[in-house]
């Protein structure tokens, strides 16, 4: 399991996250944030298997990528 | 158990970049910071910024951060990592910064083997001031300067910094990478650590050169650039390690 987490405030709708997405589950939205920018947000989030490309290629650091880890601490 | 696999560097600031959409100079920042956070250097690290597009870079470094003169961050860093040669010491240049009024700066830096690192953003165009010709254009590439393109015979040809400065003794490690898909930002951030390594190690000058895109100059969408970057850029510089220290490979 894992969960992806977009800072939509910080999004410039670039589209690259959406571009590396191998699961197609990352849109623009609607509605727009306070800079003017649709930001990205992701679709089906239970499809996201936490490969973070979306996260590598985000020049703005919007995401944050959380992955199911084995074991406990 | 769900556990935080991506999250910003330490060595950033939660400052929000002012760079335009798709400008691939975030990703480049992000990798410079978590190679300093895997070094554990954030403490110990002096970065220099350059004029150009990334002049506000301190702003966003966790670090401790200087700003020079158009193109004079390797004479800036030279005085800083002899002065206080513990520091981990970086140079954050573009090429209308480094390869045009920066020209004599990085090159003899390079020559007397100055030991800090150089991360050189090469996206072909100036950014900052418009979009006009850089001396990394490549030819055919329009700019404002060159509306029809950059010819020869006028403007001469691009230089390829990468090669041109692994051809001095003093110069440790050279190499070029890109950031135009998730698996070449992996392989650049790899390079960006060796390079920091090898002025840990006290081997001489290091310089990576990143291939980077300007969406707004070259008037393209984001991932437009990115293709046109692989299809265009790469062929003219290609990617690869131009020079590496026994010690670090």
């Amino acid at each position: 399991m894992a969960r992806v987490t977009f800072r939509e405030e910080r999004c410039k709708g670039c589209e690259l996250c959406i571009a590396v997405c191998p699961e197609n589950i990352i849109i623009l939205a609607d509605h727009i944030n306070a800079m003017g920018f649709h930001p990205a947000t992701v679709v089906e989030q239970e499809k996201c298997k936490g490969c973070a490309m979306c996260a590598r290629m985000c020049p703005d650091l919007v995401i944050e990528v959380e992955r199911e880890v084995a074991g406990c601490e | 158990m769900m556990k935080k696999i991506f999250t910003r560097p330490k060595a950033l600031t939660d400052a929000a970049f002012h760079y335009c959409p798709g400008c691939t100079h975030g990703i480049i920042h992000r990798l410079v910071a978590e190679v300093i956070d895997e070094l554990g250097a954030a403490d110990n690290t002096v970065g220099v910024c350059p004029v150009g597009c990334a002049v506000f870079a301190y702003n966003y470094f966790n670090v401790d951060m200087f700003q020079a003169s158009h193109g004079r961050a390797p004479a800036v860093a030279t005085g800083i990592k002899r002065a206080l040669p513990d520091r981990l010491v970086f140079t954050y240049q573009g090429d209308g910064d480094l390869a045009s009024i920066g020209t004599a700066e990085i090159v003899h830096a390079a020559a007397r083997g100055e030991k800090f690192t150089t991360i050189f953003v090469n996206n072909a165009v100036y950014g900052m001031t418009g979009g006009q010709m850089a001396p990394t254009t490549l030819l055919g590439q329009k700019t404002t300067t060159t509306p029809k393109g950059r010819d020869k015979d006028n403007n001469g040809y691009p230089v390829k910094v990468a090669e041109m400065l692994s051809t001095l003794d003093g110069a440790a490690y050279v190499a070029r990478v890109s950031v135009h898909n998730p698996t070449h930002v992996n392989k650049a951030k790899k390079v960006i650590k060796k390079a920091f390594e090898v002025q840990i190690k006290g081997l001489g000058f290091a310089l990576v050169e990143v291939l980077s895109s300007c969406p707004t100059n070259w008037g393209m969408a984001p991932n437009e650039a990115l293709k046109w970057l692989e299809d265009n850029m790469i062929p003219f510089y290609p990617l690869g390690v131009y020079k590496e220290p026994a010690e670090v490979k």
